[in-house]
């Protein structure tokens, strides 16, 4: 059974307003447990708002949210304890934090949970320690960090309530590349280490193709697309239609394949490309050879 | 969710009436203001009815957006028809019970009190509906500026409700995302006693002042870069300008306004 399903859900902004906007339409998907998502859409293609259904920010306007197998609002004053299992991390976190020390805002999830003074403890710093913020930091303002470090303790904030689904949105948003790649890696890390259910928005095919295992392009609203990151990818004048531009390594191999090659197009990364084409030298070479 | 309070909000629409100047706007609105008071009997607001009407007409505004401009005036407009009906003492008793009179006039004052209100609240919504904030408080400053050989701030106080207007929807977003984002972890904003209530709120309001000064700081820079220093001096790009429609605006409302008067002096009162 799956972890997380959606069925049909469809979502209208301003419903009766003459601003009525459908931002998720009739989306029906599937994640099961330890799967890493990535989904991918275009500004405004309706990522956000889709994410908020899943720990019950939103309600839908139709369809159904279920949490393993159970309609999350089937009873509308538990929603709390929904948001405990989905945890969902902001786009710009850092806007959210609020309290005097950086442990503080990072335990509030914890506290919020009503965990004991101990385990709460113990979280806040396992959960440093996943997106390496220094002990000594903890104590210090959260409005003293920099800005990579603000993005970090909010990301703390969340994976200290250790869900057992992480949505993140656009967590790399505004970060320059290294801070990128450094949150990505603590991301796949935590995943890996918990065997977590981790959903995470970007519009970065880059981003999405180096850590996730699945893929769920959103587009005008719908689901245009879900599947493994290899299903998607082979699809990629569909995606330059949606505005999205499959990774550049994988756009060569793509070429490279059409006029003849034997190559495997299931490229994503500069490092996965180069042992590609030794490969393929090696075999040209091989091939000379006798 | 918070963002749904409709705030006088401006609807935007190419029509003869988002056309005018604004401050022609404001002047004719509180003319109809004054009118809507003078008249003391129902045919005097059926020519403001009228009037209404014509101007929504040429407004393209919705006619369903400006009946929600009264929504949330509904209590008052009921309280005063309450008090209306039982305090207003007249010749023909209607309803009699325990030491509960109610008497024709009183019946027929609280309706006019009531459409009154209503009259007065979907006109001045209207300018709102039609006029850009900045178009409004740029008309407010003109309108203002005799003002200045008194030494009163008029450009500053303009300027400071620009602000004002322009930030409060993005003030909402705001409150909107971070309610979400501390509900996210867990906030409980819905339960508790008063002083829980009142806790829960900080985890809102401190990212909220903190954001509300970054943005105050930023738009002080971005202002300074473009050499702003006050209004001593300042062109504007787009002046106001008052065109046909405007005089046509004017000569319409006075004909009504003239209309209003002559009907309050010669028809019997409501009371
Ligand atoms: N709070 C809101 N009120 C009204 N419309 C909204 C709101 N939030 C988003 N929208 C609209 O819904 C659509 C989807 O937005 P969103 O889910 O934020 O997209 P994404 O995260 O993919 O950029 C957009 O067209 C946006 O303008
Ligand atoms: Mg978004």
């Amino acid at each position: 059974m799956p972890i997380l399903e959606t069925k049909e859900l469809s979502y209208v902004y301003g419903q009766g307003t003459p601003f009525e906007k459908t931002a998720v339409d009739s989306v029906s998907i599937a994640i099961d447990e330890g799967e890493f998502v990535g989904v991918i859409g275009h500004t405004g293609s309706g990522k956000s708002t889709l994410v908020q259904h899943l720990n019950g920010l939103i309600k839908p306007t139709s369809g159904a949210v279920l949490l393993d197998g159970r309609d999350i609002w089937a009873e509308p004053k538990k929603i709390r304890s929904v948001r405990f299992e989905v945890g969902l991390c902001f786009q710009y976190p850092e806007y959210q934090l609020f309290a005097e020390t950086v442990y503080k805002d990072i335990a509030f999830g914890p506290q919020n949970m009503g965990l004991s003074e101990d385990e709460v403890n113990s979280r806040v710093k396992s959960a440093a320690q996943f997106v390496s913020l220094k002990p000594e930091l903890l104590e210090k303002s959260p409005f003293d960090l920099s800005g990579g470090e603000k993005r970090r303790a909010a990301i703390a904030g969340v994976l200290a309530m250790e869900p057992k689904v992480l949505i993140l949105d656009e967590p790399t948003a505004g970060l320059d590349p290294k801070g990128r790649d450094v949150i990505l890696g603590q991301i796949r890390e935590y995943q890996k280490e918990r065997g977590s259910t981790v959903l995470l928005v970007s519009h970065s095919m880059e981003d999405v193709a180096r850590v996730s295992s699945k893929v769920l392009v959103m587009n005008e609203s719908k689901c245009a697309m879900y599947g493994t990151v290899d299903e998607v990818f082979t699809r990629s004048s569909e995606l330059a239609g949606m505005g999205l531009n499959i990774p550049q390594v994988t756009r060569i191999f793509l070429g490279l394949k059409a006029r003849g090659y034997d190559v495997n197009t299931c490229v994503y990364t500069a490092r996965q490309g180069r042992d590609e084409i030794l490969r393929l030298l090696s075999k040209a070479r091989g091939g000379a050879a006798t | 969710m918070i963002r749904d309070i409709t705030f006088g909000q401006f609807f935007p629409a190419k029509s003869p009436i988002h056309a005018l100047d604004p401050r022609t706007k404001l002047v004719l609105v509180v003319a109809y203001i004054v009118m809507v008071f003078i008249g003391n009997n129902f045919f005097c607001l059926g020519l403001a009815a009228a009037f209404l009407i014509l101007v929504t007409a040429l407004s393209r505004v919705p006619v369903k957006m400006i009946l929600r401009s009264i929504r949330p005036i509904w209590f008052v407009i009921a309280f005063t028809a309450i008090l209306n009906i039982f305090y207003i003492q007249g010749e023909v008793l209607l309803f009699e019970w325990g030491f509960i009179h109610i008497y024709d006039r009183g019946v027929f004052t609280a309706l006019f009190m009531a459409v009154r209100i209503i009259l007065v609240v979907m006109g001045s919504s209207l300018l709102t509906y039609t006029t850009s904030p900045t178009d409004l408080t740029d008309g407010l400053e003109r309108l203002l500026s005799p003002l200045k050989i008194f030494k009163l701030p008029v450009h500053e106080f303009a300027l400071m409700m620009t602000i004002a207007l322009r930030f409060i929807p993005t003030l909402i977003e705001e409150t909107d995302k971070i309610m979400s984002a501390q509900k996210a972890r867990g906030a409980d904003l819905e339960s508790g006693g008063l002083l829980r209530r009142v806790k829960a709120l900080v985890p809102i309001l401190i990212p909220l002042f903190v954001s509300s000064f970054r943005r105050a700081f930023d738009l002080a820079t971005a202002m300074e870069c473009r050499c702003y220093h006050g209004g001593e001096g300042r062109t504007r790009m787009k002046k106001l300008q008052m065109h046909a429609g405007d005089y046509w605006a004017f000569g319409v409302t006075i004909l009504v306004f003239g209309g209003i008067i002559a009907a309050s002096i010669l028809l019997p009162k409501v009371y």
